[in-house]
């Protein structure tokens, strides 16, 4: 049997600001419909990586990237359209922002911006992608006043509606969570459960719990080297090959 | 016996002490500067009462300007402020827009931006020596409204970019990030997010910038104000743009330095009239921005 072609592939990817190098020559592959797990104290190049999925990593002064990173099969490095990459890898910061725009405006923001002009094919989307991030029935009532009034829970999961809008094939949520209190999280926990079959899931997470509930696979990050990648079960388990995975992931350093 | 609770201990008192004078000194500053502003505007208009009236403002001067209003003066500083706000507006704000929002921090950008800097500190005669040679006779526009106009704008330039530029990075980066994860270009994220929340500050901040020429006068003086001219009394449109015109600014030298025997209280009215222009326009900008705070958005 043929395995399927790796959603992500990233081989040898190193990065560094201006002298700093921040990732040391990093490989991992991410297959499709996968919720790879990233976990990794701060500083380690966790939000980096992310970053040079979606190439937003230009816009940060002096950044300087080698290696090749993959979607799909296609050098992100070479890929013309860098909007339409970015409208397939989505990507939820940590942060919310409410964009200061109406909740509808937010979420029909980037289909906007890709062209799409048609009211009910936008009216359509905004439901959709609203529902799908458990925020409909909580603001179908006002979607036009403004997103950024919504309370922090409500707007981190206003941004993962955004981030859907766009219909990406790949999700990456950059600490989701630290933002916003338990009962949320697990809300949008059991919202990216539910997307699992349609989309390939990178969750970048300091809860190192999330991980373990959520991940297919889960990679531990330090100091910009991938100290091991295995299955949820090996690093969250008693024999991970690494010591220094067996000790993060029971919070004994960090 | 205990002593009360919270009565202060000296060292305590000592920070109040402090705290009165720091009061004291910081209110004093203020008013230092607030009461010289009172008198200096009460001063001007008790002065220059006896002329102030409508015909004041609407008829040509007369009797080698010992007489009549100051028609042609008042129409001229509208013409050049207006025209210079309508150049230099849109390159200073299209300016600061790449500067801020496109350009790469490079040896290039910083040096621009070190250019534009100093340029705001260029004295306003080297900026009228400047129009001279370039508008007046290089570009061959002769002494008129246009080239005055043209340095006047080129004048505020500076200023225009970085207050703009200003209005621009308050607009928060992470509105920008969050845009462009979204797949939206540069052009977009700048027409539907950041302009729409910078706009407010950029408008004030060109009115606020073009209402300070008004008061100008050594680059319009070799450019293309005259100390006199006729024009239809009370008609807007009295000056063609290659005219030459009088300017509120350069009468007011005129009446105190050159005409003998003006009655003392003209040169205070013309001031109250240059000043009240400028009032209105700042008051006009800062009503603008309290309209469209109103609206911002988060």
């Amino acid at each position: 049997m043929v395995s399927p072609p790796p959603k992500i592939a990233v081989e040898n990817l190193r990065v560094s600001y201006g002298r700093r190098e921040v990732l040391h020559g990093l490989s991992l592959t991410v297959a499709a419909h996968e919720i790879l797990g990233i976990i990794g104290p701060a500083q380690s190049g966790k939000t980096t990586l992310l970053r040079c999925l979606n190439r937003t990593l230009e816009f940060i002064p002096h950044a300087a990237w080698s290696g090749t990173v993959r979607v799909d099969g296609e050098d992100v490095a070479r890929v013309r359209d860098v909007h339409a990459l970015r409208r397939k890898v989505g990507m939820v910061a940590p942060l919310p922002v409410g964009l200061p725009l109406t909740i509808y405006d937010n979420v029909a923001f980037a289909p906007r911006c890709a062209g799409v002009r048609d009211r009910a094919e936008l009216d359509a989307r905004v439901e959709r992608c609203l529902r799908q991030a458990a925020l409909w029935d909580e603001v179908k009532d006002r979607l036009h006043t403004l997103g950024t009034r919504l309370s922090g829970g409500q707007q981190q999961r206003l941004t993962i509606a955004r981030a859907l809008s766009h219909d990406p094939e790949i999700l990456c949520l950059d600490e989701f969570s630290i933002a916003i209190d338990p009962v949320t999280t697990m809300r949008i926990e059991e919202v990216l459960q539910g997307l699992r079959s349609r989309l390939t899931i990178v969750l970048v997470t300091n809860l190192v719990q999330q991980a373990r509930r959520l991940a297919d696979r889960t990679l531990f990050l330090w100091n910009g080297e991938i100290v091991e990648l295995d299955r949820t079960e090996v690093i969250f388990g008693e024999n991970p090959r690494d010591r220094r995975t067996y000790e993060y992931t029971r919070g004994f350093f960090g | 016996m205990n002593p009360p609770p919270f009565s202060p201990t000296p060292l305590v008192r000592r920070k109040l002490r402090q705290e009165r004078l720091a009061q004291a000194v910081l209110a004093g500053m203020v008013l230092a500067m607030v009461l010289p502003l009172v008198a200096l505007i009460t001063y001007l208009v008790v002065q220059g009462a006896p002329l102030l009236s409508w015909s004041f403002l609407t008829t040509n001067p007369t009797h080698g300007m010992r007489e009549g209003g100051i028609w042609p003066a008042l129409l001229g500083t509208i013409y050049l402020v207006v025209i210079a706000l309508l150049v230099a507006a849109p390159v200073g704000v299209l300016c600061a827009i790449y500067l801020n929002e496109y350009a790469g921090d490079n040896w290039l950008t910083r040096l621009i931006h070190l250019a534009v800097v100093n340029l705001a500190g260029v004295p306003s005669i080297v900026h009228a020596l400047f129009g001279l040679g370039a508008f007046v006779l290089f570009a061959g526009l002769g002494r008129s409204i246009l080239a005055a106009s043209l340095t006047l704008a080129i004048m505020t330039l500076p200023v225009i970019i970085a207050s703009t530029r200003e209005a621009l990075a308050a607009v928060p980066q992470a509105f920008r990030e969050a845009c462009w994860n979204l797949g939206a270009s540069r052009w977009q994220t700048i027409r539907h997010v950041v302009l729409p929340n910078a706009i407010s500050g950029i408008l004030t901040g060109v009115i606020l910038q073009v209402s300070r020429t008004a008061g100008e006068t050594a680059p319009i003086m070799f450019t293309g104000a005259v100390f006199y001219k006729k024009i239809a009394a009370g008609d807007p449109f009295a000056y063609a743009l290659n005219d030459q015109c009088m300017a509120l600014s350069m009468h007011l030298y005129t009446v105190t330095t050159q005409v003998t025997n003006a009655p003392a209280a003209l040169p205070y009215a013309i001031a109250v009239v240059l000043l009240g222009a400028v009032l209105a326009v700042n008051a006009t900008a800062i009503l603008l921005r309290t309209r469209l705070r109103a609206r911002q958005k988060w």
